[in-house]
């Protein structure tokens, strides 16, 4: 039995909020780690590594849920423009939160850092040791890092037109079980 | 669905909401936020001062890379559970060099030399640590290193330091008093191989039972410093062919002494040396055997970051360690950036010892 689902899949909005939460504070830990010499830049790193790679196992997870529990479809009134933008901008929101941990990883192995994660725990180098490499990898960590943050501004700009403007359930969808219709 | 019957409020709500996530990122990342010291700035300081050499780190710039075995006495094995001392050998590579951004500077320009060390364990685990030929730091903070950069830095004029700056500095900064003692009488040495170099920043040793000791190490020469010897000044990279000359006839060695601190002895100031009667244990030796070019060599591209630490040493709350880790990390990025570009690094294989005029 397959009906149109018209709401996310408990599993579905339980992964996006706690990812939600989880994605944002790594942009805000990056992005202060990184400019800041006080003993904040060691616990931030700390936080950040293990962090990371728990948000890389619960994308793969999560595209599992996303293959086993078809989304919701979008209210049929909305504009094509709009439908594409969900589309492109939904698929840049995975292909980031599964890029930004593989490229931290791979940019520590280039860098021919150890990566720990802390209490010993320890990954292989994912890519091999070479300055060259590092550095595009480093760089690539940071401006697909602002990419990720820019095109969360947009989403939930564009969740918040849904939920207040046109008030037509897709907020509620990630929100609640059902899509109320009012 | 008619948008012009939308409240205003709504509209601007949405507004403030993408306003309010923008500005803190904006906030927390530094871009407005021009007061707080940034290893960016920090690392622009150092280039502000020396210039900007491609491919060569922002700071201790002119080195060498050698490498080696630890070969561990097991007495550092009580106090610490990480694996390099317990008894055995672990590989090192490491690399000497002088304080400052000028990769072509004058081996007797500076009385400092440095040493760091990268320990790898069987493990994967690695140890990197950095050390300086003087037994005190000059300033204790981030901010007090930052000051004296900034009161560093040449005049166009001359070329060198502002006296009077440096003077409103060190009046300003009583700490640095230890080191001004200890640089009063120091002199450029003509080996890398006789110096003692000091870990500085405080550590803790973590063993078995979970206790934490205080510690801080230094590497003790086993050749003995020839007080006749006088560096051939002529030759600007001496240091560099003095280590040379050593390693083509016969290994170097070091012994590993750590320093237990007592309770209330402080951790967070590099400034200030504990009482001379704390124990200290000989963690083992070390054995240098290879020298190589730093250009081509290993060492180039390893970050002394001195926060890399196995399981068993912990950073303490001394404040110049996560400054130096955040400043190394943007050094690091900045010279591995330009490597890609450098001649000499396409082709290691021709690549010359550190400039030096001896073949
Ligand atoms: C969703 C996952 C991740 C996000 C959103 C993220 C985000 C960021 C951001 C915004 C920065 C600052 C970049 C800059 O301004 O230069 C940063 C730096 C960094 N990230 Fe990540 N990151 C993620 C995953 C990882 C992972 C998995 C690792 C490693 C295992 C990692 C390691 C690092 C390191 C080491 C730095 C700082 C390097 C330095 O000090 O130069 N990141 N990250
Ligand atoms: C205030 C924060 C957020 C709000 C209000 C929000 C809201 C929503 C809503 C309403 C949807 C459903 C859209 C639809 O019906 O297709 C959605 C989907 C989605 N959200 Fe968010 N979101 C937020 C933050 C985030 C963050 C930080 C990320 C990850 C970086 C994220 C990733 C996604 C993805 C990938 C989808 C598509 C789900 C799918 O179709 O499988 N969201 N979000
Ligand atoms: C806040 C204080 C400090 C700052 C900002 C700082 C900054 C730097 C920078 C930017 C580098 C170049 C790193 C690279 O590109 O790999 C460097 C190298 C070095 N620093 Fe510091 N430093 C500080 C304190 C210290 C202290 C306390 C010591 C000694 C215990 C020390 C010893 C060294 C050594 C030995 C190197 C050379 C490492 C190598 O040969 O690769 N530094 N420093």
């Amino acid at each position: 039995m397959k009906s149109t689902p018209t709401a996310f899949s408990l599993p579905a909005r339980i992964l996006h909020w706690l990812m939600a939460v989880l994605v944002l504070a790594m942009l805000f830990i990056g992005v202060g780690m990184v400019a800041s010499v006080s003993e904040r830049h060691q616990w931030l790193i700390g936080l950040h590594k293990p962090l990371g790679i728990a948000i890389l196992i619960l994308v793969l997870l999560r595209l599992y849920v996303r293959w086993r529990y078809p989304a919701p479809p979008l209210p049929a009134d909305l504009p094509t423009w709009q439908r594409m933008g969900a589309y492109l901008s939904h698929s840049a929101l995975y292909a980031l939160m599964l890029a930004m941990p593989l490229v931290g990883w791979a940019m520590l192995s280039a860098g021919g850092y150890p990566i720990t994660l802390g209490y010993g725990v320890q990954l292989p180098p994912i890519v091999p040791a070479g300055p060259a490499l590092f550095s595009v990898l480093r760089y690539a960590h940071q401006y697909l890092a602002y990419l990720l943050f820019l095109t969360f501004l947009l989403h939930m700009g564009a969740a918040l037109y849904h939920g207040l403007i046109r008030r037509d359930g897709v907020l509620r969808s990630m929100m609640r079980g059902k899509r109320i219709e009012e | 669905m008619d948008s012009s019957r939308t409240p205003t409020w709504r509209w601007l709500f949405i507004a403030a909401a993408i306003a309010v996530f923008a500005g803190l990122f904006a906030y927390v990342g530094g871009w407005i936020a021009p007061n707080r010291l940034t290893p960016k700035k920090i690392v622009d300081t150092l280039e502000d001062n020396a210039g900007v050499h491609p491919g060569y780190r922002r700071n201790h710039s002119k080195g060498i890379c050698v490498a080696g075995t630890f070969t561990s006495s097991g007495q550092a094995a009580d106090y610490s559970i990480a694996a390099l001392f317990a008894p055995g050998d672990t590989p090192v590579v490491g690399r000497f060099a002088l304080p400052g951004g000028n990769p072509y500077a004058p081996d007797n320009s500076v009385p400092i030399r440095s040493f760091a060390l990268r320990f790898t364990q069987s493990d994967g685990q690695q140890w990197r640590t950095g050390m300086n030929s003087m037994p005190v730091f000059p300033v204790a903070t981030p901010e007090a290193f930052f000051a004296q950069l900034q009161a560093g830095r040449p005049d166009p004029a001359t070329g060198k330091p502002d006296p009077a700056r440096m003077k409103a500095f060190f009046d300003a900064h009583p700490e640095a008093s230890a080191f001004l003692k200890w640089v009063k009488t120091a002199k450029p040495s003509a080996s890398y191989a006789t110096e003692t170099y000091w870990g500085l920043n405080a550590f803790y040793f973590v063993n078995e039972q979970g206790e934490r000791q205080a510690v801080r190490w230094e590497v003790v020469p086993e050749q003995a410093m020839d007080d006749t010897a006088s560096p051939d000044t002529s030759d600007p990279n001496y240091l560099a062919f003095d280590l040379e000359q050593r390693l083509a006839s016969g290994a170097l060695r070091w012994r590993l002494l750590v320093t237990l601190a007592a309770p209330g002895d402080p951790v967070d100031d590099a400034t200030k040396t504990w009482p001379a009667n704390r124990p200290q244990i000989d963690a083992g030796t070390l054995v240098l055997n290879q020298v190589q070019p730093q250009d081509s060599g290993e060492c180039r591209d390893i970050n002394y970051d001195p926060t890399i630490l196995p399981q068993g040493i912990e950073i303490s709350s001394d404040p110049l360690l996560p400054a130096r880790s955040a400043a190394y990390a943007d050094s690091y990025l900045r010279r591995t950036g330009e490597e890609a570009h450098l001649p000499s690094t396409s082709r290691p294989g021709d690549a010359h010892l550190a400039g030096s005029k001896h073949p």
